[in-house]
């Protein structure tokens, strides 16, 4: 039910590690902040509409990042203009459209498991200072999990009020849905809790060690087999 | 934190994601759309108080970030928050905290009108306290046309503040030992 906003592809872009392109967006985005130049976030703007097409993406998608908060960007340029002039109207909008499709090229050209796997590995480096990893990783599955179920349990719900008449009640779809998940949330945590998981051990668990060639161990399976 | 805190927070990030799917409902008077997504904080806050509710919602705003759609309207990435918006939304966590915090404050059952009390200081005076401050400085706008874009908003909010409250004090009811 959650749909990616990944658009596959093999470009240069598609490949950057994720971690580089929120790094770029990170300097690219500040820097727009700084530059109080309309030129350079004019040619600034138009090579990032470029990258669309480096990407192998039509421009259709670069249009669908500004789409949904057009009126927003218009209404502000509309502000600027009336409160300053057209020029500091033109900068604005341009500054935040430039961002907006920096940032939705990258969101673009990676995959949400891949941008969660690097994120997992960054913050191994923040271990050290007491933040835990590994309850992250299970908080971040969790959720991903919980999303279509929140959307099934809440049709079931729907469905049963509506016998009743009741489903165009916003508190009597609402409040069994709420009690639900937090009966469910309990359940769930007591079955990982039965399965032995320690929230508390926040080191990386090293996989059980397989025999390999190098081992040169005398017993093989084959050997222990009959 | 136990195993039960983290599926809490897990829990109220899928939550306030499955609000946003939620079709908005134009108020007839003003005209504004109004989406579900802005319970999010206010239920994790009320439920699951002021850690696990924060903590639900950097997690919610960690998810969109990674580009998931979960933003009312099909929106998610790092585009957001640096969009003339993302004030409202980065100040989620602190509001679900605010809600939380304000809440156990009580023990045992919250009366109604503290709860919408509650609420209104951190659901609402939270959001707009950090988000009208964003949109003045990322959209060089001045205060006034910020302050008088975003009162659209209140009238929505305000009902979202009262379902909230009647949402918690049953769930609260119904569930005891939250």
């Amino acid at each position: 039910m959650t749909v990616d906003l990944y658009q596959p592809g093999h470009s240069v872009i598609h490949c950057l590690s994720p971690g580089l392109k929120v790094l770029v967006l990170a300097v690219v985005g500040t820097g727009l902040f700084l530059i109080r130049d309309l030129a350079v976030v004019a040619l600034g703007t138009a090579a990032i509409v470029l990258l669309y097409r480096v990407a192998g993406l039509s421009l259709r998608f670069a249009w669908r990042q500004l789409k949904p908060v057009m009126w927003l960007l218009l209404a502000l340029l509309l502000v600027q203009t009336l409160m300053v002039d057209w020029l500091s109207g033109v900068f604005v909008f341009l500054r935040f459209a430039a961002v907006l499709l920096l940032a939705g090229l990258i969101t673009l050209t990676t995959r949400s498991s891949d941008m969660i796997d690097s994120l997992q590995a960054h913050l191994a480096w923040l271990r050290p200072l007491g933040l835990p990893s590994r309850p992250i990783g299970l908080a971040l599955a969790l959720a991903f999990r919980f999303i279509p179920v929140l959307g099934a349990i809440t049709a079931e719900v729907r469905e049963a009020q509506r016998v009743r008449g009741l489903d165009h009640s916003v508190l009597a779809v609402a409040l069994p849905v709420t009690v639900r998940l937090m009966k469910m949330a309990d359940d769930i945590a007591d079955a990982i809790d039965a399965r032995c998981y320690d929230p508390g051990h926040s080191g990386t668990v090293s996989p059980p060690r397989l025999p390999s060639a190098a081992d040169g161990s005398p017993r093989s399976d084959r050997e222990a087999r009959p | 934190m136990s195993t039960r805190a983290i599926v809490h927070i897990a829990l109220f990030a899928a939550l306030t994601a499955a609000l946003g799917l939620f079709p908005p409902i134009v108020l007839p008077v003003v005209g504004v759309p109004i989406t579900a997504q802005s319970m999010g904080p206010m239920l994790a806050g009320a439920l699951i108080g002021a850690r696990r509710g924060g903590l639900a919602l950097l997690l919610f705003i960690v998810l969109v970030a990674v580009g998931l759609p979960l933003l009312a309207g099909g929106r998610g990435g790092f585009g957001v928050f640096l969009g003339p918006s993302g004030g409202f939304i980065l100040s989620w966590p602190i509001a679900a905290g605010v809600v939380g915090w304000l809440y156990t404050r009580h023990d045992g059952a919250v009366p109604l009108l503290q709860a919408i009390t509650a609420l209104t200081l951190g659901g609402i005076g939270v959001v707009y306290l950090i988000g009208i401050p964003w949109l003045v400085v990322v959209a060089e706008i001045g205060w006034v046309p910020a302050l008088t874009g975003s009162m659209a908003f209140l009238p929505g909010d305000l009902v979202k503040v009262v379902l909230t409250a009647l949402i918690a004090r049953g769930v609260r009811r119904a569930y005891p030992g939250l």
